[in-house]
């Protein structure tokens, strides 16, 4: 497959500034394989759930049951699951094809599926002893078994590695009393194993299997949820439930190993899923804009439609760039790694482990984008969208849970940071060079005044000088605060913004520089306006965040004298925004969905 | 063994733009799938595959892209595919297609050959019967049920007609044109794709199968396209207004009788 040849490192995209389009993996580059399946995936979705769409969305836990196990049949549940456990083995592109498909025509189905293959198999696919994946994958690749994540507690949301939930070891040493409470576990109205965690001896968090129909675990009623209706969410009791020992999942105290690994790669997964979703939102958008009179034409001639268009196109590009770079990302990362082995688990958590600043963006990225297309498609249909029945009502409520499970959006802004800090601590990266080099560089920065139309140097330059000021404000604040920077969640969160608006425009630029270079340069336009867009706000809303961080760090260390090099730096150059908009608008209306 | 011919059509969903020279359409962007009558084919004849052994060979006409449905057939569980890829043979018409998808056939093994009764993008209808009268077998058109006799040298189909059923038996080989109703095709599974990535795909030109190239293509079409329009605009529809039902029966009867001027 064609992955980068000189991979970059997790997290360095914000300090390497001339990474080659050719070493970035972008959708123009999926395989012949690729596209099967993801037409295989549509067929069966369109097929098999969509048809069913109604009956699915009053929740039908029998009807799930079968139609997972169908899924199962034809290999949609053993993508990441190895051959030698009845699984596919593909690629994390194939993965993110898949999840993406279904965000896109499964409606809440899509969780149910999302879950069970992301956090609800691969705690044992990625951890678990041979005689553990032996016992457990086949039947979750054939979709025989249905996995759940027991992680959430009512008293551990997002503190999920300080549960109450308790396991002490037999006097015999033979198995673990569990005993506890897990809630909000989706699939748990039929699922037979139970990947949970709890604290051996009070202080060491560990990770079990666990089988629903043993002794002692017992099952809640259904949850009435805002959205999300078609898939089962309930809470597990856990009274004296007896856990064989064999069954410990990694390490005794190693828990949080499991647990973070898996919600990585279970943000790869949900950040697909939105994708999906919000070019199914953007799609019914346009065909009802096309549709719809007022004033005696289609709304979608309208300037402020076409302009919530191309917003919502420019968006949905961004995040489908950087989630396919990060998919290539992680798949360079395995590259000689024998994905049949054994080994195969704790070498993809060791790639999700280093990718996990990436992996935590695409999700955030990707559920803010999924919510702000799915707002604007209601806003479209006006009064109708706001009707049951459709589309736009249904999307709206399913889309919001997406910024709250694996990990809330605010943790994984946290994440982002703290991980990116504790790298420098490690000496992994050099904070007091990048900010040396950066201010070197911006003293001496003059931004392009104006944009070339069909070229992308003046956005070139500027992601450089972005980069520049990331690194100069994160250094400031990295020396300011030293470990206490964890306690300023306020400056952590509009660090992170700064990172995900830099991925953001990095991995629009390369993408459309490859099209710009491909075989049918043509291919490029549309990318290339929608570069422009993005950088246009990007630009403006780091130099904003930028500007506030530098505002907040006063006293002593005062880092207010660099507020005027970054209002200078961080210039958009001169281009004739709303033409740009009505032209992405135009090239979408046109194609009657999102397509490039 | 059996043959069966698919066609790449655009995608129903696809929405079709006519090209400036006004006799065909923008090919770009345009999504390509298997024509669904022929899924129909493929699906019947990799059941009579499974239940009498041998081989199911599939066999197109067209452009580079169509390895991709001839792939698809593949990952349902067709043993092999054959792709006619000849520049000269692009915008060939339907007897000019049956003549190199025979060219192919003919010297091939076969029981059964499998195409869609027709073709969901120009409707012509044409290619399954030319076929069988080039190589001279008996053609069974708009089929809805297949069963071949235990001994496997005869089959018995059913075709419907006008609410009545038609069975009609015929002695093999022969060439069957499927009509929806005859099955549920299968999906592609991830496996099956997986396999078929090692299922042979041969390509062949027009000189490859012996023919000539000056009977192929637009120039040697026995059936011209003159033009091509769209559909044309819908009308906005209108609301009879009147106090009573009469009132409103009558206004009806009315606009049918003096505007629309259909009754």
């Amino acid at each position: 497959m064609n992955v980068n040849q000189r991979r970059l490192g997790g997290g360095m995209f914000l300090f390497v500034d001339d990474v080659n389009f050719e070493d970035v993996f972008t959708p123009e580059d999926f395989s012949s394989e690729h596209k099967d399946i993801a037409s295989a995936v549509e067929e069966f979705i369109n097929g098999e759930i969509a048809s069913r769409s109604e009956e699915i969305e009053e929740l039908n836990n029998a009807l799930s049951r079968k139609l997972m196990q169908k899924a199962g049949e034809l290999g949609i549940l053993g993508i990441d699951i190895p051959e030698k456990y009845g699984g596919m083995q593909l690629d994390k592109i194939s993965s993110a094809i898949a999840s993406e498909k279904f965000g896109f025509g499964a409606g809440s189905f899509t969780i149910t599926e999302l879950n069970h293959t992301g956090i609800g198999t691969l705690p044992v696919a990625l951890f678990g002893t041979e005689e553990q994946k032996r016992k457990y994958l086949p039947g979750l690749s054939s979709g025989k078994l249905i996995g759940a994540f027991g992680l959430t507690e009512p008293e551990a949301g997002s503190d999920a590695l300080n549960p109450l939930t308790t396991a002490t070891l037999s006097e015999d040493g033979k198995y673990y009393v569990l005993n506890g409470n897990k809630q909000f576990i989706t699939n748990a109205g039929f699922a037979d194993v139970i990947f949970t965690y709890a604290k051996v001896e009070g202080k060491l968090f560990t990770a079990f299997i666990v089988e629903q129909n043993w002794e002692g675990v017992s099952v809640d009623e259904e949850e009435d949820k805002m959205g999300m209706h078609g898939t089962s969410t309930r809470a597990y009791h856990f009274d004296n439930v007896k856990v064989p020992v064999e069954n410990v999942l990694g390490e005794v105290g190693k828990g949080h190993i499991v647990a973070l690994n898996a919600l990585n790669m279970g943000r790869f997964k949900v950040g697909s899923v939105c994708i999906g979703s919000a070019k199914r939102a953007f799609f019914e958008a346009i065909k009802y804009a096309k549709q719809r009179r007022q004033f005696g034409r289609p709304i979608c001639e309208f300037g402020l439609i076409k302009e919530k268009i191309s917003e919502m196109a420019v968006r949905i590009y961004a995040a489908e760039s950087m989630m396919y770079r990060t998919a290539g990302l992680i798949e360079s990362r395995l590259q000689g790694v024998d994905m049949g082995s054994d080994e195969s688990g704790i070498r993809t958590a060791e790639a999700l482990e280093e990718y996990l600043i990436e992996c935590s963006i695409n999700k955030v990225y990707g559920s803010e984008t999924e919510d702000y297309v799915v707002d604007e498609e209601l806003q479209v249909f006006g009064g109708y969208g706001y009707i049951r029945g459709n589309h736009p009502e249904l999307a709206y409520r399913n889309a919001r849970i997406n910024r709250i499970w694996e990990g809330t959006n605010e943790i994984n802004r946290l994440v982002v940071v703290n991980t990116l800090g504790r790298r420098a601590a490690k000496g992994i990266i050099d904070v007091d060079r990048a900010q040396r080099k950066g201010l070197e560089r911006l003293e001496v920065f003059k931004p392009e005044e104006t944009d070339i139309p069909g070229r992308l140097d003046a956005q070139e330059s500027l992601l450089g000088a972005a980069k520049d000021v990331f690194s100069l404000v994160f250094g400031l604040a990295y020396r300011r605060y030293g470990r206490a920077l964890r306690r300023e969640q306020e400056i952590i969160g509009m660090l992170a913004d700064i990172m995900i608006e830099i991925y953001a425009m990095e991995s629009t630029l390369l993408r459309a520089k490859k099209l710009m270079s491909g075989k049918r340069p043509e291919k490029a336009y549309l990318p290339v306006q929608m570069t422009k867009i993005l950088f246009y706000e990007s630009i403006e809303k780091v130099g904003f965040l930028a500007r506030s961080i530098l505002e907040t760090m006063q006293g002593e260390m005062s880092a207010r004298k660099y507020i005027p090099l970054v209002r200078h730096v961080l210039v958009s150059p001169n281009l004739n925004i709303v033409s740009l908009r009505r032209e992405v608008a135009g090239g979408m209306i046109q194609s009657g969905r999102y397509l490039i | 063994m059996s043959a069966s011919g698919v066609k790449q059509v655009p995608d129903t969903e696809t929405q079709i733009r006519i090209a400036p020279d006004g006799q065909s359409i923008v090919k770009d962007d345009i999504k390509w799938v298997m024509n669904p009558y022929d899924e129909f084919g493929v699906e019947e004849a990799l059941r009579i595959k499974e239940k009498f052994g041998g081989e199911v060979t599939i066999v197109s006409l067209g452009p580079k892209r169509v390895t991709e449905s001839i792939r698809t057939a593949l990952a349902m569980g067709a043993d092999k595919g054959v792709l006619i890829n000849d520049p000269s043979a692009e915008d060939s018409d339907a007897l000019a297609t049956a003549r190199a998808l025979a060219a192919v056939i003919k010297d091939m093994e076969y029981d059964l050959i499998f195409t869609g009764q027709r073709g969901v993008d120009d409707d012509m209808g044409l290619v399954g019967a030319s076929v069988a009268e080039i190589l001279g077998i008996p053609q069974l058109s708009v089929i809805t049920k297949v069963e071949v006799s235990e001994d496997g040298t005869s089959v018995k189909v059913e075709r419907p007609v006008e609410g009545q059923t038609l069975t009609i038996e015929s002695p093999l080989p022969a060439l069957i044109t499927a009509q929806k109703g005859l099955n549920e095709p299968r999906y592609a599974s991830l496996p099956g794709i997986m396999k078929a990535k090692k299922k042979p795909l041969e390509e062949k030109t027009l000189a490859d199968l012996g023919l000539d190239a000056s009977q192929f293509g637009k120039e040697a079409r026995k059936l011209k396209v003159l033009e091509l329009t769209p559909p044309p605009q819908r009308q906005a529809g209108k609301i009879i207004d009147g106090e009573t039902p009469e009132e409103k029966a009558a206004e009806l009867a009315r606009v049918l009788h003096e505007e629309a001027k259909v009754i």
